[in-house]
């Protein structure tokens, strides 16, 4: 890694990439890689059973769906909240901003219960949607979808937002003043600009979302088949002591989150060279 | 009349003040005809965005404090002060106090490393500082369950020497290390790689020595970031979840972090205690905003001012 440096006069480079690359090692690469080893003790049949069992696969369908569907639902909310904080002014503008955080910043068990408060039966709003729609949210699938949307926004409009604080208004003007409607100026200049923006968040939503824990099991209800998702089945398989099954099902996921961590990284070096920006 | 001035005079900046704070200065865009939309398009899309904001954001805020104090003060107050819940509050500042300094250590090394030489292999490197991120919590469990647990690599070793790692305090501290790697290492990285090594350059070539270099010339400027990326560190490590909750065994008094006493309070249907704890955490993650706000047009006007 080192090999090939260009020469610099300042130090300390052996000692920081050192120290570095030996505490990557021993805090994450080195536990990590124990779940693929643990995998391969696992006949390829006995894996493939653990991982398509009924049960564990209707825990995929939820979670990447939900997950999925959270995403969408970010990337369309995320771009609007992203637009309004930068194109205009209104009361309380720097506090929505400063709060748009949260979902970083508020524990994930935290999230879950007001969640769950919320959208419970007789909760906050719970009460009016199931008493006026007669549609079900806390402790039914939907809840599950609620829980990421809430854990997903700032990824979008974080990631949107400087983009469009960056944006000149010379391209509008020009795109006015040649007569095209605002519409078409949104969906022909600004849209463009904002896509590789906008899939990068929307890939940032969806790799978390995935992964969710904390908020999603308190407002999810857990019943087998209908609203368990794929990290509550390793915690399942793990209460069980059967430590092969949660490893099985914890390297189909890394597997995945890699892959995802792949297409990001595709996306925010696309991002890059469309707008000239580093990251 | 100057009587009148004088009471009003320190009044009007305050409320300009308040203005700004609350309403910002209009935009460039809303100034300009080409760039701004129909009053009646602006409304809805400003209707939209917010309505989504408050039922997504504002309300979950809320009502973790509504549901706290719906039994009072009281119970809310025996709540916090309760031996198991102090006991938890305790844990967490552990794990916290320890996985912070380590990982501040470590953001600083490899950003250091990353943002001031060339090498092959970085975008990998930086990749894979990434990862945490992308790992499931519940992953980072039972990867050290993997490894420290009874069945796990050092399993029968730890036995033999009487160490407990999992279901144990240095388990709890190890998970929450792992799941806050990455926060100061990126916030550190795109900052110091603006920044450039120029000002390092100069005073090495004037005969300071490395640390004095790193003491008086580097951190002045990062020290907005670092504390930017400690902040959001030191807020994820108090209120992780999944990956504590793997490791923990769940033992009252014992290894119960605060997020965890939520969910066995909340699970025993204890919901005005459980929310009590939970507004402990919403506060904490307040304040973090806050600062985080502060810290981030810091790191702003730094950068201007440097270009």
């Amino acid at each position: 890694m080192a090999l090939s440096r260009s020469y610099s006069v300042l130090p300390g480079f052996g000692l920081s990439l050192g120290y570095t690359l030996v505490y990557l090692s021993v805090i994450v690469l080195i536990p990590l890689s124990a779940v693929f080893i643990f995998t391969a003790q696992l006949t390829w049949a006995e894996f493939w059973q653990t991982v398509t069992a009924p049960r564990v696969v209707a825990s995929y369908k939820l979670s990447f769906g939900a997950s999925l569907g959270a995403a969408a639902i970010n990337g369309f909310f995320g771009l609007m909240l992203a637009w309004v904080l930068v194109r205009y002014s209104f009361p309380g503008k720097r506090i929505v901003d400063a709060l748009v955080d949260l979902p970083f910043a508020l524990p994930t068990a935290v999230a879950g219960i007001s969640l769950t408060a919320i959208y419970a039966q007789n909760g906050w709003l719970g009460q009016y949607i199931q008493g006026a729609l007669g549609i079900k949210v806390a402790f039914a699938p939907l809840g599950v979808l609620v829980a990421l949307v809430f854990i997903g926004l700032p990824f979008v409009v974080r990631t949107v937002q400087p983009i469009l604080e960056d944006m000149e208004t010379e391209l509008e003007e020009a795109a006015a003043s040649l007569g095209a409607r605002r519409w078409q100026t949104f969906v022909f200049v600004v849209l463009p600009v904002l896509w590789p923006a906008l899939l990068t968040g929307f890939a940032l939503a969806f790799a978390r979302a995935v992964g969710e824990y904390g908020s999603v099991i308190f407002i999810a209800g857990n019943i087998p088949m209908v609203s368990e998702i794929t990290p509550l089945m390793i915690i399942t398989k793990l209460e069980q002591y059967d430590y092969t099954g949660a490893t099985a099902i914890a390297s189909v996921m890394l597997v995945v989150s890699f892959l995802l961590l792949l297409v990001i990284n595709g996306l925010q070096v696309w991002a890059g060279k469309r707008t000239g920006r580093d990251r | 009349m100057t009587a009148i001035t004088a009471t009003t005079a320190p009044s009007i900046p305050v409320a300009r003040c308040l203005g700004r704070l609350l309403v910002g200065q209009s935009t460039k865009f809303e100034s300009n005809r080409a760039t701004c939309e129909p009053q009646w398009v602006k409304w809805t899309i400003l209707g939209i965005a917010l309505t989504f904001f408050v039922v997504f954001v504002f309300l979950p805020l809320v009502a973790v404090f509504v549901e706290a104090l719906r039994k009072g003060t009281d119970v809310y107050w025996q709540s916090l002060v309760e031996p198991d819940a102090l006991s938890a509050i305790k844990l967490t500042l552990i794990a916290a106090g320890i996985s912070l300094p380590l990982n501040l250590v470590f953001g600083v090394a490899a950003a250091w490393a990353i943002a001031k030489f060339e090498f092959r292999g970085k975008q990998v490197l930086t990749t894979l500082i990434d990862l945490p991120f992308s790992v499931s919590p519940v992953i980072v469990g039972l990867t050290y369950v993997l490894v420290f647990g009874a069945n796990g690599w050092f399993g029968e070793w730890l036995i033999e020497h009487d160490i407990k790692i999992i279901f144990a305090v240095p388990g709890i501290v190890l998970a929450t290390i792992f799941v806050t790697f990455p926060f100061v290492a990126r916030e550190l990285i795109p900052l110091m790689q603006a920044q450039g090594r120029e000002e390092e350059e100069a005073a090495v070539v004037l005969g300071a020595r490395g640390w004095q270099t790193f003491w008086y010339v580097t951190l002045p400027n990062i020290k907005w970031g670092l504390l930017y990326g400690v902040i959001l560190c030191n807020a994820r490590a108090m209120g992780e979840f999944g990956a504590v909750s793997v490791v923990s065994g769940h033992i009252r008094g014992m290894t119960n972090t605060l997020p965890l006493h939520v969910e066995i309070l909340y699970n025993e249907y204890n919901f005005a205690a459980a929310f009590a704890v939970a507004s402990l955490l919403a506060l904490l993650a307040f304040v973090t905003l806050v600062i985080k706000t502060i810290a981030e047009s810091r790191v702003k006007h730094q950068l201007s001012d440097n270009t």
